[in-house]
C-alpha cells in the first residue's frame, strides 16, 4: 500500500465510477454526485502525486482548493437543479432536452 | 531624267489622268470634259511624233532603252516592271496615238448627244492608257496587267449601250471568250517564270538562250502565250467574240476591234518571237492561216457593213499570226501597222455611212430599218464623196493593190509564207490559206464598195435624206486615207513594188534564241524570202485582180448574178451565211452541255446534297441533341446532381439523430473520443 500505482488505480476507478454516474443516472442529484466522485478522484490524484511525486505542499493546497470549489459548485448546481425542477416539474435529466430543438 | 523616260511617262500616264478626271468630274465640266481626253490623247500624239522623229533622225536599228524598277521583292524572287523603248515600241506608240486621236475626234460628232458622253471619253482614255501599257511593257507582268485592262475597257466600250440585251451580251461574250485565251496566256507566262524566275523580256530571252527551259516545256510556254493572242486577236476557235463586238459604237470598233487591241496579240507574238520553238511556230502558222481563209469566206456573205469589216479584220489578223508562224515575223508587225491605218479608216468610213443612215432614218421616223444593212444603201457615192474616196482607198489598200500600203505588207506576208514552203518543201496548205484569203479579200471589199456606193439607191427616200458627215468625222478619214498610201512606209525608197525603206531598215528581225539551231537563222529566212518575193508578188496581184474582177462582174456590171450563184452553191453559201454554224456548234457542244451540267450539279447540290446530307446532318444533330438532353436531364441532373443532394440530405438526417439534446450522451461521446485519442497515442 505504499506506492503510487495503487492510488492512481483507485483514483481511476473512482473517476470511472463518477463518469459512469454522470452518464447513466437520470436523477440530476445523482449526476451531481457523480461529478463529486470525479472531483474526488482528481483530489486523490493530487494528494498521491504530492506524496510520491515531489509536488510537496502544492498538491495539498490544490486539493483544498478543489474541495472548496466543489462545495461552491454544488451550491450552484443545486440552484440549477431547482430551476430545472421548476421548469420541467422533474429533475430527470432525460426530460431536459430542449437543446435538441 | 532621261528624255525618253520623260516622254514615255507622259505618254503612259496622261490618258490615265484624263480617265480619272473624266470618270469623276467629267459630267460637271464644260462640254462634259471631252477636251480633257482629247487634249491628253493629242499630247500623246505629239510626244509620239517627237519620239518617232527622233527615231528617224537616229536611224539606228539597234536602238534600245530599258527602264525598270523593282515592283515586288521577296526572299525568293524579285519582280521588276518598266518600259522597253525600241523602234517597235516607238512605231506602235505612234500607231496607237494616231488611231486613238482619230477615234477621239471622230466621236465628237458620232457620240454627240449620248447620255453617257463623258463616260465614253473616260473609257476611251482608259483604253489608250492600257494599250500604251502593252506597247511599253518590258516584262510579261506589266504586259499581262495591261492586257487585262484593255480587256476591261473593251468590255466597257462594247457594252456601252448596255440597255440593249444584244449589246450587253456581246460585251460579256467578248470578256468571257478572252478569259479562255488568257488562261493559256497566264499558264505560258508562269511556265517561263518558274523556269527562269523573271518576267522581263531580257531575262526570259537570256534564260531561253541558256537552255533553262527547253523542248516540250518551251513549246508549251510558246503555245500558252499564243493562246493569249488567240483570244485577244480573235483567232479561230476563239474568234466568235469579235463580230459580236461590233455592237459597240463604231469609233470603238475602229480603235479597239480593228486597229489596236486586237493587234495586241500579234504585237505580243512579235515581242516573244525569239523564244518560239518550231513546233509552236507551225501551230501558230496553221491557226493564223486557217483563220485568214475561214473568216474571209464568211465575210463574202455578210450584209451588215460592220460585219463585213469585222470578218475582214479576223482574216487580216489571221494573216499576221500566220506570218509570225512562218518565221518572217517582221512582216506581221509591218502588216499590223499598215492594217491599223486602213482598217481604222474603213471603220470610220462605215461609221460615217451609218451616221448618215441613222440621221436619214431619224428624219423619216423609221426605227425598223437597220442603218447598218448594206441592202438599204446604194449609190451613196454621190452623197458622201469624201467617205467614198476614203473607203475606196482603204479597200484598195486591204486588197493589196500597188501604190497602196496594204500591197507592201501583204506581199511581205505572202512572200514569207512562200519562203517557208520553199524552205521546208511542205506546208503547202498555208499557200492555199494565204492566196485564197487574198482573193476573197479583194472580192468582199469591192462587193461592199459596189453595194454601198454604186448602183441605184435601193431606198430612194433614205437616199434623198443622206448627206456627208460633219467635218470632225471627215478629218480622221482624210488623214488615215493619206496614210494608206505606200510612200509613207517605204521612204526614202519610192518604188511602189518594193517594201525596202525606213521600216525594214529600222525594224530588224531578231535571231531565234531557242538552243540547238532548230529554227532557221534570220539570214536563211531573208534569203528564202528574197527568192520567193517575185513569184509571191505576181501571184498575189493576179488573185487580187481576180477577186476585184469577180466583185465588179457580180455587183457592178451584174453580168454574173450573185443570187444565181448563191443558189448554185447553196450548201457552201449556207455555210458561209451561217458562219459555219460555229456559234450554233458552240451552243450545242459547249454551252448547252455546260448549262445542263450546271443544272445537274445544282440539282445535286440542292436536292441531294442539301436535302439529304445537310438536312440529314441537321436531323441527326437534333436527334443526337435530344438523346444528350435526355441523358443530361435524366442521367446527370436527376441521377448525379440530385442524388448528391439526396445523399447529403439522408446523411444529414441520419447524423441528426446523434444530436439528441441529452447532455449525458454528449459527455459520453466526449469521453469516448478522449479514450480513442488516448488509445491512438499509446499505439
Amino acid at each position: 500500500m505504499d506506492n503510487l500505482q495503487v492510488y492512481l488505480i483507485i483514483a481511476a476507478l473512482l473517476f470511472s465510477l463518477g463518469l459512469f454516474a454522470v452518464i447513466t443516472r437520470r436523477n440530476a442529484i445523482a449526476v451531481l454526485m457523480g461529478v463529486e466522485l470525479i472531483l474526488n478522484a482528481a483530489n486523490l490524484n493530487l494528494i498521491a502525486f504530492a506524496r510520491f511525486g515531489g509536488m510537496n505542499i502544492t498538491g495539498h493546497i490544490f486539493a483544498l482548493f478543489v474541495i472548496v470549489l466543489a462545495a461552491a459548485e454544488v451550491a450552484v448546481a443545486l440552484a440549477i437543479i431547482l430551476n430545472i425542477y421548476q421548469n420541467f416539474n422533474s429533475i430527470n435529466v432525460d426530460e431536459a432536452q430542449q437543446l435538441k430543438q | 531624267m532621261n528624255i525618253f523616260l520623260q516622254y514615255t511617262l507622259l505618254i503612259y500616264f496622261l490618258p490615265l489622268i484624263a480617265f480619272g478626271i473624266q470618270i469623276f468630274v467629267g459630267k460637271r465640266l464644260p462640254r462634259q470634259g471631252d477636251w480633257v481626253s482629247i487634249g491628253a490623247v493629242l499630247t500623246t500624239l505629239i510626244l509620239s511624233l517627237a519620239l518617232f522623229a527622233g527615231m528617224l533622225l537616229n536611224y539606228n536599228p539597234h536602238f534600245e532603252q530599258n527602264f525598270s524598277f523593282t515592283w515586288l521583292e521577296t526572299a525568293n524572287f524579285k519582280i521588276t516592271m518598266g518600259f522597253l523603248i525600241d523602234n517597235i515600241t516607238i512605231i506602235m506608240l505612234l500607231v496607237v496615238a494616231i488611231v486613238s486621236s482619230a477615234s477621239h475626234i471622230f466621236s465628237l460628232k458620232y457620240m454627240a448627244g449620248d447620255p453617257r458622253y463623258s463616260r465614253f471619253y473616260a473609257y476611251l482614255s482608259l483604253f489608250t492608257f492600257s494599250m500604251n501599257g502593252i506597247v511599253l511593257a518590258n516584262s510579261l507582268m506589266l504586259l499581262y496587267m495591261s492586257w487585262e485592262l484593255v480587256g476591261l475597257s473593251s468590255y466597257l466600250l462594247i457594252g456601252f449601250w448596255f440597255e440593249k440585251d444584244s449589246v450587253a451580251n456581246a460585251g460579256k461574250k467578248a470578256f468571257l471568250t478572252n478569259r479562255v485565251g488568257d488562261i493559256g496566256f497566264f499558264i505560258g507566262i508562269m511556265l517561263l517564270f518558274t523556269a527562269i524566275g523573271s518576267f522581263s523580256y531580257s531575262d526570259i530571252f537570256a534564260g531561253v538562250a541558256d537552255g533553262r527551259i527547253t523542248g516540250t516545256l518551251l513549246t508549251l510556254a510558246g503555245i500558252g502565250l499564243f493562246m493569249g493572242a488567240v483570244g485577244k486577236s480573235a483567232q479561230f476557235p476563239l474568234h466568235i467574240w469579235l463580230p459580236d463586238a461590233m455592237e459597240g459604237p463604231t469609233p470603238v470598233s475602229a480603235l479597239i476591234h480593228a486597229a489596236t487591241m486586237v493587234a495586241a496579240g500579234v504585237f505580243m507574238m512579235v515581242r516573244v518571237f525569239p523564244i518560239l520553238t518550231p513546233d509552236a511556230q507551225i501551230l501558230i502558222a496553221y491557226i493564223g492561216g486557217f483563220t485568214a481563209l475561214f473568216a474571209a469566206t464568211i465575210a463574202i456573205t455578210r450584209t451588215d457593213i460592220k460585219q463585213v469589216l469585222a470578218y475582214s479584220t479576223l482574216s487580216q489578223l489571221g494573216y499576221m499570226i500566220m506570218v509570225v508562224g512562218t518565221g518572217a515575223y517582221i512582216a506581221a508587225f509591218f502588216h499590223l501597222v499598215i492594217h491599223a491605218m486602213f482598217k481604222a479608216n474603213l471603220f470610220y468610213g462605215a461609221g460615217s455611212v451609218i451616221h448618215g443612215m441613222h440621221h436619214a432614218l431619224h428624219d423619216l421616223k423609221d426605227h425598223k430599218t437597220d442603218p447598218q444593212d448594206m441592202r438599204n444603201m446604194g449609190g451613196l457615192k454621190a452623197k458622201m464623196p469624201i467617205t467614198f474616196w476614203a473607203m475606196l482607198i482603204s479597200s484598195l489598200a486591204i486588197s493589196g493593190i500597188p501604190f497602196f500600203s496594204g500591197f507592201l505588207s501583204k506581199d511581205a506576208i505572202l512572200a514569207g509564207t512562200l519562203a517557208l514552203v520553199e524552205r521546208t518543201h511542205s506546208h503547202h496548205l498555208l499557200l492555199i490559206f494565204g492566196f485564197g484569203a487574198a482573193l476573197l479579200t479583194a472580192f468582199y471589199m469591192f462587193r461592199m464598195i459596189f453595194i454601198t456606193f454604186y448602183n441605184q439607191p435601193s431606198r430612194p427616200q433614205i437616199f434623198a435624206r443622206m448627206k456627208e458627215s460633219p467635218r470632225a468625222m471627215l478629218i480622221p478619214l482624210i488623214v488615215l486615207s493619206v496614210l494608206s498610201v505606200y510612200i509613207f512606209y517605204t521612204l526614202p525608197n519610192i518604188n511602189p513594188l518594193s517594201d525596202k525603206g525606213w521600216f525594214t531598215h529600222l525594224v530588224e528581225a531578231k535571231e531565234s534564241l531557242v538552243p540547238g539551231g532548230i529554227n532557221p537563222t534570220v539570214h536563211d529566212i531573208e534569203e528564202s524570202i528574197h527568192h520567193s518575193h517575185t513569184p509571191a508578188m505576181i501571184t498575189s496581184l493576179i488573185v487580187a485582180a481576180m477577186g476585184l474582177l469577180l466583185a465588179w462582174l457580180m455587183y457592178f456590171k451584174k453580168t454574173l448574178s450573185a443570187e444565181v450563184w448563191a443558189k448554185r452553191l447553196k450548201p457552201l453559201y449556207n455555210l458561209s451565211y451561217n458562219k459555219y454554224y460555229i456559234d450554233e456548234i458552240y451552243n450545242k457542244v459547249l454551252y448547252r452541255p455546260f448549262l445542263k451540267l450546271a443544272d445537274w450539279v445544282a440539282y445535286l447540290d440542292w436536292n441531294v446534297y442539301d436535302k439529304y446530307f445537310i438536312n440529314g446532318f441537321g436531323k441527326v444533330t437534333v436527334w443526337l441533341a435530344k438523346i444528350v438532353g435526355i441523358a443530361d436531364y435524366e442521367g446527370l441532373d436527376q441521377g448525379v446532381v440530385d442524388s448528391f443532394g439526396r445523399g447529403t440530405k439522408r446523411l444529414g438526417g441520419s447524423l441528426k439523430k446523434l444530436q439528441t439534446g441529452k447532455i449525458q450522451s454528449y459527455i459520453l461521446f466526449a469521453a469516448l473520443a478522449v479514450v480513442i485519442i488516448l488509445i491512438l497515442q499509446v499505439l
